[in-house]
């Protein structure tokens, strides 16, 4: 079985070479359709989101309508039809994080970046994503950036911090 | 190999965020520079739990207890503490004016902790596997393929009277029985790591902490109830979780502890993992089947249940990581030695997720039995900022609140749902004078609706119209018929819903109801929210005999919205103003007042 959480490991691959390593994948699974999921997961983690396109891809190796395959995509919240920007900001807005601010990070955000929840910067350097929950609420309010965890995060430290990026 | 000492490093996501690898490097580095590497062993560990002082680093066998370190601090730990064998004294752990600087032992987070679940958390590298057996690991599948029949194993967990940790509580013996008496060729164990209520990280740190503990029990079910597949559903959201499985599972497939005619017994088992992909309902066991199925994730009436039709229609056992983080223990140790732990109905431990208002956030595992007021005021020492205590609220989106009236109640499944709330999947979060009731209710059904499937009206509908009504309440347009309304819509989902989901959401909205009622009025007949979270009921003003004319506020309104000279009473301009609130925390003469 592939491993589960690889990603893409070059920048420099032509969307050919993303194609055929897609395959590969769905060809290491068999081209069964119960592993849907799990390819789904590593064609975004290859192209950063699932293009109608690339969803067509899969659906036509694995045999499946693409009506089938993009109403898996549009269920779960994990998985994106728009390219991302370079830094997907997360914000969680858990119950923890909630109590202790995080509304108050998504506002600043929303300032700073000029953009809401689910959108892209125009020179698409940063996402800003709500998050339900992250499993870091001893160290809220959390966000993350591209996955790592940030803790505590006032409005200071967000300046600094995407000032860096 | 014994080591003269052991430098153990939190490198659970809590303290990785935090720098916790930097910490771990330098300090491997130290311990080699000073040529030390026979007799110090540097190990990073899973989580220990007070998260709110991380990162920390354990010295064993001193049982010093270092909070708030920072990678520059590792050249003092080898140099001071290791070499010279004195203690670091201002990393150590304060445990308050009385007490000072204190050891391990003496932290009052983990006195009244009893850790079964976490055994193994915060002490061994769950990414080596000799660590895991050198504490008894595996020994328990052991004793079950050679010395024990699969009756003896069910008999065991009924004695040890194990409940599911996943939210339900249903008798764990129960379900596996159920399992192996149907007849069939092919069975499955699955693992439920979905965890997704809002304020709960237990099972993540299980299973970046102890993964093999998990892996061990799900083969002992496989054995029990015979099956040869297992799967762990786990959230993608949890990479560390999932690299420590991976490499849990690569290991004991080397050590021939999974896979076929595992230790010779003639038993086949393996184990796949299947990441979810954010959606909160395939927490609920038939639509986690259809996920891993590759479907949408929807549930399906019950029944037929899982243990009986679960996964490809195959007999299925589905537990919580928690659940199945107890079983090798009680293997061991006896139903007995468990069963006399906890209350009546509930044995055993509980592990929580302490979060929100409280002084000591982090992951704590107490006895049932042990009382509200125990927990949050001993071991979560209390509210942030010396914040009046307001309630705890159990069992995330489908759970209810506790007030003080209630804090001696010790917790148990049985208690909590008698208060109107449940013990859910341990997620206890604290909520202080600050926090409003109304609010954090709409915050909860937020949730639910979002998540919610939507393919049963009653849920899909429902709770909208709820939102709705709350959103209208705390926007100062609610009607008092609206109290009424709430209840009536919600018991009609509770009766009338497909799933879990449905039927638990409208009860953060009936809890607050019943505890918090007159917040609620308040925010309908007085248009006021008295924690002044509401903000489209607040009103800021200046108040002019107390203004100095400072112009810090006029500074800092993000909208321009207050005016005024220098030295002169300020003013708000109520069309602008958008109730940030800024102002009000700026003001330096209590000049601004919030009604
Ligand atoms: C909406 C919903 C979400 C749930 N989420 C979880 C979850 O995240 N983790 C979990 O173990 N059980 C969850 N459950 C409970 C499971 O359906 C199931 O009862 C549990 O996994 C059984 O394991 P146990 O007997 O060991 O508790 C959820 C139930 C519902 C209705
Ligand atoms: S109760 Fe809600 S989540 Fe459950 S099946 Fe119905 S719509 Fe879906």
């Amino acid at each position: 079985m592939p491993n589960a959480t690889e990603t893409c490991a070059c920048a420099q691959e032509t969307d050919e070479q993303k194609y055929e390593r897609i395959a590969e994948i769905i060809e290491g699974y068999g081209a069964q359709k119960t592993n849907l999921i799990q390819i789904l997961h590593m064609a975004q983690g290859i192209f950063g989101y699932l293009s109608l396109e690339l969803q067509q891809f899969i659906a036509d190796k694995l045999r499946l309508p693409l009506s089938e395959v993009y109403g898996v995509v549009t269920f779960y919240s994990y998985f994106s039809t728009t390219p991302r920007g370079k830094y997907t900001i997360g914000v969680c807005l858990g119950t923890a994080c909630y109590v202790r601010g995080g509304k108050k990070i998504i506002d600043r955000l929303k300032e700073i970046l000029n953009i809401g929840p689910g959108e892209t910067t125009p020179d698409q350097k940063f996402s800003l994503e709500v998050m339900r929950c992250i499993g870091a609420c001893g160290l809220a309010p959390a966000i993350t950036v591209n996955g790592k965890v940030h803790k505590q995060v006032n409005a200071d430290k967000l300046k600094t911090l995407i000032a860096n990026l | 190999m014994a080591y003269k000492n052991y430098i153990l490093v939190c490198g659970g996501t809590g303290c990785e965020s935090s720098k916790a690898n930097d910490i771990f490097e330098n300090l491997k580095k130290e311990v080699t520079a000073a040529n030390l590497d026979a007799d110090v062993q540097v190990v990073k560990t899973g989580c220990f739990g007070f998260c709110e002082q991380g990162p920390i680093v354990k010295i064993l066998p001193d049982d010093a207890f270092y909070v708030q370190v920072k990678p520059e601090d590792a050249s003092r730990i080898v140099s001071e503490h290791i070499i010279k064998g004195r203690p670091v004294a201002e990393l150590l752990y304060d445990a308050g004016k009385d007490k000072g600087r204190v050891r391990l032992k003496d932290v009052p987070f983990y006195q009244k902790q009893y850790r079964i679940v976490l055994r193994n958390c915060g002490v061994i590298d769950p990414r080596n596997i000799d660590e895991y057996i050198a504490r008894d690991g595996y020994a328990a599948l052991e004793k079950v393929l050679f010395s024990m029949k699969p009756d003896d194993v069910i008999d065991e967990l009924k004695k040890a009277g194990l409940r599911g940790r996943g939210g339900a509580g249903f008798p764990t013996w129960q379900k596996w029985l159920f399992s192996q008496k149907v007849q069939s060729d092919v069975k499955y164990i699955i693992c439920n790591a979905d965890e997704g209520d809002p304020g709960a990280y237990m099972d993540r740190s299980v299973l970046e902490g102890d993964p093999h503990s998990v892996i061990e029990a799900m083969m002992i079910a496989g054995r029990t109830v015979g099956a040869a597949q297992g799967y762990i559903y786990i959230r993608a959201e949890y990479p560390l979780a999932i690299s420590n499985l991976e490499k849990a599972i690569d290991d004991a497939r080397e050590y021939g502890l999974i896979g076929k005619d595992i230790l010779g017994s003639g038993f086949d088992f393996d184990i796949e993992i299947r990441l979810g992909a954010g959606a909160f309902v395939c927490g609920e066991e038939t639509a986690l089947m259809a996920s891993i199925e590759g479907q949408r994730g929807m549930p399906r009436p019950r029944p037929p249940f899982p243990s009986v039709k679960g996964l490809w229609g195959k007999p299925t056992v589905i537990n919580n990581v928690e659940t199945l983080a107890n079983i090798a223990v009680i293997i061991l140790k006896g139903g007995e030695w468990y069963g006399s732990i906890g209350t009546a109905t509930s044995k055993g431990t509980k592990v929580f997720a302490l979060t929100g208002k409280i002084s000591n956030s982090g992951l704590i595992e107490v006895p049932m039995g042990t009382t509200l007021r125990e927990i949050i005021f001993d071991i979560g020492g209390g509210i942030r900022n010396g914040k009046k205590f307001k309630s705890a609220q159990t069992g995330g989106p489908s759970g209810g609140m506790i007030t003080e009236e209630y804090l001696d109640t010790p917790i148990d499944y049985e208690n909590l749902q008698v208060l109107g709330s449940i013990m859910g999947s341990g997620g206890l979060i604290v909520t202080d004078e600050d926090d409003c009731m109304v609010d954090v209710a709409k915050f909860y059904l937020g949730f639910t609706v979002d998540e919610s499937c939507g393919k049963c009206s009653p849920c899909r509908i429902g709770g909208r119209q709820m939102y709705d009504l709350l959103e209208k309440i705390t926007k100062g347009s609610g009607e008092e018929s609206y109290v009424e309304q709430l209840e009536r819509i919600g018991h009609a989902m509770k009766r009338a819903s497909l799933c879990g989901l449905g039927q638990s959401a409208p009860n953060p909205v009936v809890s607050t109801l019943k505890y918090f009622r007159e917040e609620y009025l308040e925010h309908i007949n007085e248009k006021k929210c008295r924690s002044g979270k509401c903000k489209d009921l607040l009103k800021f003003t200046i108040l002019p005999d107390k203004c100095i004319g400072c112009t810090l506020c006029a500074r800092v309104c993000p909208v321009n919205a207050i005016t005024g000279e220098k030295r002169q009473p300020h003013l708000i301009n109520q069309e602008l103003c958008i109730k940030c609130g800024e102002c009000y925390t700026s003001c330096k003469f209590s000049a601004i007042t919030r009604s």
